[in-house]
């Protein structure tokens, strides 16, 4: 056997489940899809005293669309997103593509991804340029976090060890905006070594209404493209503006370097990808129109 | 605490006691002795260890073996039938699509459920569904090919479906 010896707790509710955090504050671990915690746990590098299994909560398993948001709980596979986002948000279908590979997706749910907050995973950064926001509850109650107060560093958020992501919530975009995602990954389904998501919705004259730009593997959290989302911002589009605010949102990061590229790389890479998904956003808003 | 896990693996009831830190995939091996499923990395990279739950492939050394109770399993020894291969396995035979075969259950199982979705599937689309499965002979043209063959083979019929 690999993990250490946990205790194993397995409640029905939301309340129990809260209940249960509550009692074992840091010793405690939330095990939804399992897909970065057991490899962690198998690791040795998580031993949590308590493991608290959310897969038997039936109301974390729910999907639905109110207010202009999609209200993702926290049991729903990202296999099962994918297959809703493929008519619904085909920008949030292309990134889920980009998640592992289809035994992964089976099991790991979009909310324990963003949880779980890697850098240079897809969904965190998706939450990012979807205006998103994670939902909360512990023994104080319910707070909605919104994306960019989420990602504080790797692997760590601004959630609370008594608190549980109940469900995550993306804005789904106006039928006629535009997007684009793309990443360099080694290998299909291998963590991105950097990627980005785009979106941008014109006004009635062709001018950039509203414009969210996202990039992963670029630093310690996922990074809002804001310098690029500025410049965009009611300016009427062209390829060599999209150039300039591809590069403004490159030049504000601070990659790091390591084993699999280097920091220089990533900046490069990232004004590339910017461009290329800016780019594909604006071609989506032109033919829509 | 060790508990007593209940499910139906390759579509008999079963049960076997785990504690649980067990992993579903030692505890079939182990556990319920069936030693087709195989262990690589433990921990999610290289599918060698995929088996079918409620017929969708997962990585079995990443759940709980307390987590499938209930649940339905089919392991590499569910997927021929009585006499012979699957068409599938038979394709992998034919094609030569394995050197030392410890990849090979976990291959087999993700191929079935994904010829199931996508039953005539484009090289690209194999090669990238392929990319779950680390085959450290290196085989993948074989395998490749293997695959191929079982979806394009005999009145296109791939494998039956999974108990």
């Amino acid at each position: 056997m690999k993990p250490a010896p946990f205790e194993y707790l397995a409640p029905v509710t939301i309340a129990e489940t809260v209940a249960a955090l509550a009692q074992h504050g840091d010793d405690g671990k939330v095990l939804a899809g399992g897909q970065s915690l057991v490899p962690m746990l198998n690791l040795r590098l998580a031993r949590p005293a308590v493991l608290v299994d959310i897969n038997g909560v039936a109301e974390l398993d729910h999907l639905r669309e109110a207010d202009g948001r999609v209200h993702i709980g926290a049991l729903k596979r990202q296999a099962g997103v994918e297959r809703w986002a493929g008519a619904r948000l085909p920008l949030m279908a292309e990134a889920l593509r980009a998640v592992g590979h289809a035994a992964i997706r089976n099991r790991g749910t979009v909310a324990g991804s963003v949880a779980h907050a890697d850098p240079a995973s897809e969904l965190p950064a998706l939450l990012l340029c979807l205006d998103g926001a994670a939902v909360a509850r512990g023994a104080a109650g319910e707070r909605v976090i919104p994306a960019g107060e989420l990602f504080r560093a790797p692997l760590t958020t601004s959630l609370r060890p008594d608190e549980l992501v109940t469900e995550v919530r993306f804005s789904v975009p106006r039928p006629d905006a535009g997007w684009g995602f793309a990443e360099v990954a080694r290998r299909h389904g291998d963590f991105a070594l950097v990627g980005a998501a785009a979106l941008l919705w014109l006004d009635d004259g062709g001018r950039v209404a509203g414009a969210r730009l996202a990039l992963f593997g670029v630093g310690g959290t996922p990074v809002r493209g804001s310098a690029a989302e500025a410049l965009l911002t009611d300016q009427t589009p062209s390829a060599e503006r999209i150039r300039e605010a591809a590069r403004a949102a490159a030049a504000a990061l601070r990659p790091d370097g390591d084993l699999h590229a280097s920091a220089r790389y990533r900046s490069e890479v990232a004004a590339v990808l910017a461009e290329r998904t800016l780019t594909a956003a604006l071609e989506r808003c032109e033919r829509a129109a | 605490m060790t508990r007593t896990v209940r499910l139906t693996v390759n579509g008999q009831a079963r049960e076997g006691a785990a504690e649980p830190r067990l992993s579903l995939a030692d505890f079939l091996r182990e556990v319920l002795d069936l030693t087709g499923t195989h262990l690589g990395c433990e921990h999610g990279v290289c599918g060698a260890c995929t088996v079918l739950l409620d017929g969708e492939p997962i990585r079995a050394c990443l759940m709980l073996a307390v987590q499938a109770a209930g649940r339905s399993i089919t392991t590499v020894e569910g997927l021929a039938p009585a006499d012979g291969l699957s068409p599938l396995q038979q394709a992998f035979q034919d094609k030569h699509g394995l050197q030392c075969g410890y990849c090979t259950p976990g291959i087999l199982l993700t191929a079935q459920a994904f010829l199931r979705q996508n039953p005539s599937p484009t090289r690209e689309e194999i090669r990238e569904m392929l990319a779950g499965n680390l085959c450290r002979c290196t085989g993948y043209h074989l395998i490749v090919e293997a695959i191929e063959a079982a979806a394009h083979g005999p009145a296109g019929t791939h494998a039956p479906k999974p108990a």
